[in-house]
């Protein structure tokens, strides 16, 4: 009959430790930096379908590195807390403090169980409040702690180094362009201190963004707006939203541009009030001409 | 609604036991709602008023209600119960939509709504019933659509116009005689509102424009620009100007004949 070693709790515990590091270590970052008017997420991902930066709820969002099929699980749970959440009381009661504390608890509870391996993953939440300094970003590592971040986090293979090149650049009241510069710039760095270009369609970027005028905020940025905001001159086009508009005026006057971000913002995923509105005055000329069956 | 079953059953509306009753509960009712489409989209509108037996329980009540970006729904019946469905349904289509990272499509959305009217037929029978309008932008068919449904859950397509609700009657009879294929936003949104009118003019349950308290319809309109739901300032104007021409013609606009 064999008889187990005895292995200490102290070495059981580092090795599952070092098996989820390394398991995270493998996969490309994911970065998170607050900018002037929210929190832009950027990850290295080819793929268009298996997303690491997803919605959660109104103000919150999730992010991800390490093993698609354990995060997926936890962004659905995420996703059904926060959704349970704003059901039973009210959407004002979904925070990302609540939901970092639910997924801190399972990520220590299957990191402790010795039944199961632990789950390589480590996650990013992250809220966006009414101004910058409520916006609140949370880390949570393999074992189930939460780390409270502010300004710039890295997640995945080179997390440390590009949290280090993050720490030294990243400064509040950033544009979104020029947050997402940054981002890019940090994650196209290699390990040896080399250079790789990294293109608009190997990057998956979404932003939590406060100026959008519906109550979701959250927001993914696709093809040619990401392509116009990375080329990103502070004069990239009529088109371009946001944050090339602000990249001349500064942050003092974001209140003065806020009211171009909405309407503009809206325009390009749903063409909001402004686009209607003009359609709906036109229409009113019309029915002016021919009102005679309708008034 | 399949999670929130198994997880907490009591959240459910179908899922409470009934008390048993003698006769009809009191319970504020919603009344009229008419929608109507145009090319290009859809209005839906409904009147202000809920009323509990002879009373005018509220004014002010709003009975339409954005289910996501791309579709609304309009409720008549009793208000809680109402309020209540269409949360949980704005609830299903925003998990759905988070979930599987794409929307249901407009039929999917249609059918969704359809069995959580019939999980309610307990409470219909006991006269506490449901019954929305669904009108929606088909990104598929670039269209707008809708649909309507009975108390137990029956669903069907309305094309051109419909109205649920106990001014429905009414409205239906106005919309018909108001309603072409070629209208503008502007003029749909007239004619929604032209019908209410007519609505709150033979049916005591629904209330028309108060231009006293500045209470107007609630009229949506739904594009492939999404959801808006028009200003106050832009249905007072609407609301004002019908009432203007009634002023000389109480009946609202004739008809020709032939």
């Amino acid at each position: 009959m064999s008889t187990p070693f005895y292995v200490s709790p102290q070495q059981a515990m580092a090795d599952r430790a070092e098996y989820a590091r390394k398991g995270i270590a493998r996969g490309r970052s994911v970065v998170v930096l607050q900018y002037t008017d929210g929190v832009v997420f950027v990850a290295e991902n080819p793929s268009r379908a298996l997303h690491k930066v997803s919605e959660i709820y109104d103000r919150i969002a999730f992010a991800a590195v390490g093993k698609y099929n354990e995060f997926e699980n936890l962004r659905i749970g995420g996703v059904r807390y926060a959704d349970l959440r704003g059901y039973t009381y009210d959407r004002e009661d979904v925070t990302a403090r609540g939901l970092a504390n639910v997924y801190a608890q399972t990520l220590g509870t299957i990191f402790s169980s010795a039944a199961e391996k632990p789950y390589e993953v480590e996650l990013i939440v992250a809220e966006v409040g009414n101004a910058p300094e409520d916006d609140q970003i949370y880390r949570l590592p393999h074992d189930g702690s939460i780390v409270d971040e502010h300004g710039s986090v890295a997640v995945g293979g080179s997390a440390d180094q590009i949290s280090t090149y993050l720490d030294q650049r990243h400064r509040d009241g950033m544009t979104l362009s020029e947050a997402l510069k940054l981002a890019v710039e940090s994650l196209s760095r290699d390990n040896n201190g080399g250079e790789r270009t990294l293109t608009a369609e190997q990057l998956e970027v979404a932003t939590l963004d406060r100026t959008r005028p519906q109550q979701r905020k959250f927001k993914r940025i696709l093809g040619g707006q990401l392509s116009r905001l990375l080329d990103g001159h502070s004069d990239a086009g009529a088109e371009e939203p946001a944050a090339d508009a602000e990249a001349g005026d500064g942050t003092a006057e974001t209140g003065a541009s806020d009211e171009g971000t909405t309407a503009k913002e809206a325009g390009d995923k749903k063409a909001g009030g402004k686009g209607t509105n003009g359609k709906g005055a036109a229409g009113k000329d019309d029915s002016d001409e021919e009102s005679g069956p309708l008034l | 609604m399949d999670f929130l079953g198994a997880h907490s059953p009591d959240l459910l509306p179908g899922n409470r036991p009934l008390p048993p009753v003698q006769g009809a509960i009191e319970a504020p009712h919603g009344t009229t709602i008419v929608a109507a489409t145009f090319p290009g989209g859809v209005v839906l509108a409904g009147d202000r008023r809920a009323t509990m037996g002879n009373v005018i329980a509220q004014r002010d009540i709003e009975k339409v209600f954005p289910a996501d970006e791309y579709s609304a729904v309009g409720i008549a019946g009793t208000a809680g119960l109402a309020v209540e469905m269409v949360k949980l349904f704005q609830l299903e289509l925003e998990h759905f939509e988070k979930v599987e990272g794409a929307q249901l499509s407009l039929e999917g959305k249609a059918n969704r709504l359809s069995t959580m009217i019939r999980s309610n037929l307990g409470m219909a029978m006991q006269g506490l019933a449901v019954v929305p309008l669904f009108a929606g932008f088909d990104r598929d068919r670039d269209k707008g659509r809708i649909f309507s449904y009975d108390v137990t859950g029956g669903r069907s397509e309305e094309h051109g116009f419909a109205a649920t609700g106990s001014g429905s009657v009414f409205a239906r009879s106005a919309l018909k005689k108001l309603f072409q294929e070629n209208f503008t936003e502007n003029q749909a949104a007239t004619a929604v509102v032209q019908a209410l009118y007519d609505a709150a003019d033979d049916d005591s349950a629904t209330g028309g424009p108060d231009m006293a308290r500045r209470i107007y319809p609630i009229v949506t309109v739904i594009t492939e620009d999404g959801y808006r739901r028009l200003t106050e300032a832009e249905v007072s104007e609407i609301a004002r100007a019908i009432h203007e021409r009634r002023l000389v013609q109480p009946d609202g606009p004739r008809a020709a004949l032939l």
